[in-house]
């Protein structure tokens, strides 16, 4: 009988249902997977569809518990002896401790207005990436040893037992959620997915579970102040560098302000626009900006990172990582921050900094020292973000700029989803573009703004370890930015956030290899008409330009 | 092809096509299959409108004869999408056989009554032609996935090397001279 069973169970590859199959024969094979209720479906890893672990030592660098060698796919997944209580306990703990987890476990109706909602769902096809049941996976556990109705009834109240099985499904789910928050966007209830993935993976790493891709840039970050574990000479070395290109391109030397105490401002980028190729032609850009405005600012090599991985890991995490900007904020004697195009940061200044490290005092309430504007949105966290203080520079008249610079480019915009969900930054960059690029195409309403398409790459998914779970998240926006492409000839799509440029450019390079990827300030630079500046044929990036510039001249007409 | 299959089948495209849809679909779980199915919008489903589209374009070629350029396109537009997916090679472009299945259904009686039995299996054929061609394509897609990674691996690798974490010399860094640098040592 046990024999009959194993047999049936086994599942027939697909090509021996064809292999010598006639036509006839064919028409009548089923190509239907087998429904099985969710519960029933263990969780394969497959290769390109899983994160590598964190590794031992970089566990260890942040006293993170039982460090460990093992891998998804393997059986044993090495788990501490007294796992099951160890993540109980913690789920209490965080039912106490989050008002929020606990309303987030009780109050879903299960209605399903978020199910379709997730570019993991839409662009991968597994079902156990619908938000609702993606929630699904820890709120049966919650059921199960945390309510009367689950503890009794069980299954019938769509309670299970905590087992290996489950561990793993937590483990494969919660690193196939980006923390993006749309599918929030379209709840009723306003349940937070990314809350509970963030909860999801805090248990997980209790048990010394967690992706490397997160936890060495958190080490790294801890250490040296940036995901890449750069050191201050070379960083200096980088930006020696970005000048002398910035030179070569434009002719103007500028100065480039390095840990200086007593600037006026302190700039804060993510650490990929001082080494990755996709990131550098921003700080080329923000270089001549800055320059061009006189900006009283400093770069700093110890606060080198604005992004925050903190926000993927545990909340002590996001807390000490946010901490060592405003420390070297208050090193610096700066009066308050600027921050650029970068994600994740902003998501923790808008919604961690006041709780975790805030209000930050010792800093002064921002205020440009070019327009007078006070920025009274960031009166807490003393930070504003470069597309607001640009957007009001251009909005006073203080940028000379020339859009037909910018004509081979025809532009497109993704919200990039911390910026724009977190903190609702979408008016500031579209008044910019618009105001340095002639060629402006919005994508279809149902993905920009707040109900913006994530890139598939963010909470510490951006890696090509898992390049085909990438690729499908990431397919949405992609699929949209063909839209356009297709539509009205776009070749650039623009977002402000490191990540985004980094995973969208791969993302494209496999669905529209047509289009490139850019900041927002790249094109503000190259628009930028600056007095004693050069004839050139080139942009930043030294593309060819439609019409060379001519110095003094707008557009090819007097200034 | 003679004049009466492709009458048949010039008739019955709607009926065709939403059934050749529909098993396609079909090859994904349940839940899935009914957003993929249900919602129209191609921003919003681009799987499912991606496969309609390419499906539609396909049965096209296969009626007026096959344009080799246009046809590779339209399964390039699928299997892109199906090569990424959790299928095995084979099931990712199985969504070809499942035509022969549904013209097989769809125009059972049609096909008994008229002999078009030569005609069927001209028809299998052009099928099967397409279904070479489709491993080409998915070969493609799948080589293209592992470039990527490939470059990514090696910009982490320049990356690495320009921060100096990798050592390596640059032309006139070191006082080298071509066949002299051992004895140096
Ligand atoms: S990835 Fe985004 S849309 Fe999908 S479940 Fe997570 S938070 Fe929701
Ligand atoms: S939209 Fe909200 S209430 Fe409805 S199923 Fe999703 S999480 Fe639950």
């Amino acid at each position: 009988m046990a024999e009959v069973e194993k047999k049936e169970e086994r599942e027939v590859p697909y090509y021996e249902t064809v292999l010598g199959a006639s036509p006839e024969k064919l028409a009548t094979v089923d190509y239907k997977p087998p429904a099985k209720p969710w519960m029933d479906v263990p969780p394969k890893f497959k290769k390109l569809d899983y994160l590598n672990p964190a590794k031992v030592k970089w566990m260890k660098v942040i006293d993170l518990p039982f460090p460990r060698e093992w891998s998804p796919p393997d059986e044993d997944w090495k788990l501490p002896e007294n796992w099951k209580e160890i993540f109980l306990n913690g789920m209490e703990d965080r039912l106490k401790r989050f008002r929020s987890f606990q309303l987030f476990m009780d109050i879903c109706v299960r209605c399903g207005a978020c199910a379709d909602k997730c570019q993991f769902f839409i662009g991968g096809g597994d079902p156990k990436n619908m938000p609702v049941l993606r929630a699904e996976l820890l709120r049966s556990i919650y059921r199960r040893y945390f309510t009367t109705s689950g503890k009794i009834l069980g299954k019938i109240a769509g309670a299970r037992e905590l087992t290996v099985d489950v561990i793993k499904e937590l483990f494969k789910y919660s690193f196939q959620c980006t923390e993006c928050r749309r599918c929030s966007v379209f709840c009723p209830y306003g349940i937070d997915m990314a809350e509970i993935t963030m909860i999801a993976r805090e248990l997980l790493l209790l048990l010394g579970m967690h992706v490397n891709w997160a936890i060495e840039p958190v080490g790294k970050s801890f250490l040296t102040g940036n995901h890449m574990g750069l050191l201050p000479h070379t960083i200096k070395d980088f930006m020696d560098e970005y000048r002398d290109e910035l030179e070569k391109i434009t002719g103007f030397k500028v100065d480039v302000p390095m840990n200086r105490k007593g600037a006026e401002i302190l700039y804060i980028v993510p650490s990929g626009d001082f080494f990755d190729e996709r990131g550098v032609i921003l700080t080329i850009a923000t270089l001549l900006y800055f320059y061009h405005i006189g900006l009283d600012y400093t770069w700093s090599t110890y606060t080198s990172e604005g992004g925050n991985f903190g926000l993927f890991t545990s909340h002590e995490m996001i807390k000490r990582l946010n901490a060592k900007m405003y420390a070297e904020a208050k090193r610096l004697k700066v009066k308050w921050i600027l921050g650029g195009e970068c994600g994740h940061m902003w998501r923790v200044i808008n919604q961690y900094m006041g709780t975790v490290n805030g209000p930050a005092d010792f800093l002064e309430e921002p205020v440009s020292p070019i327009t007078g504007t006070k920025f009274e949105n960031a009166k807490d966290t003393k930070m504003v973000h470069i597309a607001e203080f640009t957007a009001d520079l251009i909005r006073h008249g203080k940028l000379k700029l020339d859009p037909s610079r910018n004509d081979h480019v025809i532009a497109t915009y993704h919200d990039s989803c911390n910026p724009s969900r977190a903190m609702g930054l979408f008016e500031e960059p579209r008044y910019i573009i618009k105001n340095v690029c002639n060629n402006f195409y919005e994508m279809p309403e149902s993905c920009i703004r707040e109900k913006t398409f994530c890139c598939g790459g963010g909470a510490g998914l951006g890696t090509d370890e898992q390049l085909e779970t990438l690729l499908r998240g990431n397919f949405p926006r992609s699929n949209a930015t063909k839209h356009v492409h297709e539509k009205f000839g776009v070749n650039r799509l623009l977002c402000m956030c490191a990540i985004d440029r980094a995973v969208l450019s791969m993302g494209l390079s496999y669905w529209c290899p047509q289009v490139t990827v850019g900041g927002v300030h790249e094109l503000l630079a190259n628009a930028l008409v600056i007095p004693g500046e050069s004839p050139r044929t080139v942009d930043l990036r030294r593309q060819p330009l439609k019409r060379p510039i001519t110095p003094g001249k707008i557009a090819g007409k007097e200034a | 092809m003679n004049v009466k299959l492709e009458n048949l089948l010039t008739q019955k495209r709607s009926t065709i096509l939403k059934k050749w849809f529909d098993v396609v679909i079909e090859t994904y779980p349940p839940e899935t299959a009914l957003f993929l199915r249900r919602q129209k919008d191609s921003i919003a489903n681009p799987v499912g409108s991606t496969i309609f589209q390419g499906i539609e374009d396909l049965f096209g070629e296969l009626l007026k004869g096959i344009n080799y350029e246009r046809v590779s396109t339209y399964l390039d537009n699928i299997i892109r999408v199906r090569a990424i997916q959790d299928f095995s090679p084979s099931q990712a472009i199985s969504f070809l056989f499942l035509l022969k299945k549904v013209i097989r259904e769809e125009l059972k009686k049609e096909i008994r009554e008229n002999d078009l039995s030569r005609e069927l299996s001209e028809l299998d054929s052009r099928i099967d032609n397409l279904a070479l061609l489709s491993f080409d394509i998915y070969m493609k897609c799948r080589e293209q996935i592992y470039e990527l990674k490939g470059y990514e691996i090696r910009s982490m690798f320049k990356a690495c090397q320009k921060a100096g974490l990798i050592c390596d010399i640059q032309e006139g860094e070191f006082d080298l001279k071509e066949g002299q640098n051992i004895d140096k040592l």
